[in-house]
């Protein structure tokens, strides 16, 4: 049996959902668009640039992150069944890492939809069995004495990590220090 | 379900590669699959748990061959075979939103708990990891009642339950070898939960 190409699939599933009143296709042109222009990582380094120049921006943050991302103009419904967003903070003692080994599960609100690299089997088989070392294979060697925290996402719970300040950037303004934030850091694979 | 879905731990994947330049959608029908996917949630198609178990009954030599957009359009073909037949067309879902939800009973566990993960294998959807199976921890933190994915995502309901946030030592999941000063946090519901002494 051969299997059609997924253009062809897609086509067909599309016409069918749009026949039967589900989707109308102008709107999922549109759906696409906003994901590859307006939803994406920029949002969370804004986030981590506000929580980095206000304490009590970062203390509401880390309380409870979605009402906190809102106060920003963010978290609007491109993930509405999430239940809460935790956002975890590294320390010099601690370093957070987010995986999801079940699916793929992401912080859509903050982050936009995840990076190849995070939905592979290598990177949900092996983050919660041998974090150091895969951190470590990715440029990150964290000292024997940081603790590690990984996050599996197995439910409506999403995590976004708070990375430490950069050394040396006392006087960035906040969109300045967005610049600095990079995505991968935000899920903890590296270091602003 | 003891899926390939289920990878936690599992050897032989390889090494992780970052791409730099990575664009979001290589090709133009995983956007559409992207978009197509969360409409026909939102009309009623299926539950985002209906969606997950759809994806995890795929075959596991097409699971890992598909990739991640293509594993989403074999769920929506399913999906539509299952439940599109003839004139039917699915009522509209009566909440949208958050999965939270109210519940007239307290949690009970407290952060701080220490919990043994029950030791299942049901054949249908759950969010406990197998490699999670029949393991100690301790209870990190508590959330609100959230829809029960295991009854959700085959039509027995949304029967709301307690969700944890349960702290595994390293050394409680991977034995001997486990890495030192590493601990695994997973989301778990309160029936995979047993209270400890």
């Amino acid at each position: 049996m051969t299997i059609d190409s997924p253009e062809i699939r897609t086509e067909a599933i599309e016409a069918l959902l749009v026949e039967k009143g589900l989707v109308q296709s102008a709107a999922v042109d549109a759906l696409v668009e906003r994901y590859e222009q307006d939803i994406g990582p920029l949002r969370g380094a804004r986030v981590v640039a506000e929580a980095w120049t206000d304490p009590a921006f970062r203390a509401r943050l880390l309380e409870d992150g979605m009402p906190a991302i809102r106060e920003l103009g963010f978290g609007d419904n491109t993930d509405s069944h999430v239940a809460r967003l935790v956002v975890k903070e590294n320390t010099d003692s601690v370093h957070n890492l987010v995986v999801c080994t079940l699916c793929s599960c992401y912080p859509w609100a903050v982050l936009g939809l995840p990076p190849a690299w995070y939905k592979s089997p290598a990177y949900r088989s092996r983050a919660v069995r041998e974090p150091r070392r895969l951190l470590a294979e990715l440029g990150l060697d964290l000292p024997p004495e940081v603790e590690v925290r990984v996050w599996d996402s197995s439910a409506e719970v999403r995590y976004m990590v708070l990375p430490q300040r950069p050394p040396d950037t006392d006087g960035l303004d906040v969109e300045e220090l967005t610049g600095l934030v990079s995505r991968d850091s935000m899920i903890g694979v590296e270091r602003p | 379900m003891n899926g390939i879905h289920d990878m936690g731990g599992m050897h032989g994947f390889g090494a992780v590669e970052r791409r730099r330049d990575e664009v979001l959608f290589p090709e133009a029908w995983q956007g559409r699959v992207c978009a197509l996917a969360g409409y026909a949630m939102g009309a009623g198609l299926a539950n985002i748990d209906a969606f997950r178990h759809a994806i995890e009954r795929m075959p596991a030599d097409r699971y890992l061959a598909d990739g991640y957009y293509g594993r989403w359009l074999y769920a929506l073909e399913t999906l539509v075979r299952e439940r599109l037949e003839g004139e039917s067309v699915p009522e509209r879902p009566e909440h949208v939103g958050s999965v939270a939800r109210e519940v007239d009973r307290e949690p009970r566990l407290a952060v701080g708990d220490a919990v043994r993960t029950w030791n299942r294998h049901p054949e249908g959807h759950t969010r406990l990891p197998g490699y999670a199976r029949n393991r100690r921890g301790t209870v990190a933190d508590v959330h609100p009642a959230c829809v029960y994915p295991d009854t959700n995502a085959d039509g027995r309901g949304e029967s709301p339950e307690y969700l944890y946030t349960v702290g595994f030592e390293s050394r409680e999941l991977w034995g001997e070898e486990a890495e030192a000063g590493a601990t695994v946090y997973i989301d778990l519901f309160e029936p995979y939960l047993e209270k400890l002494a």
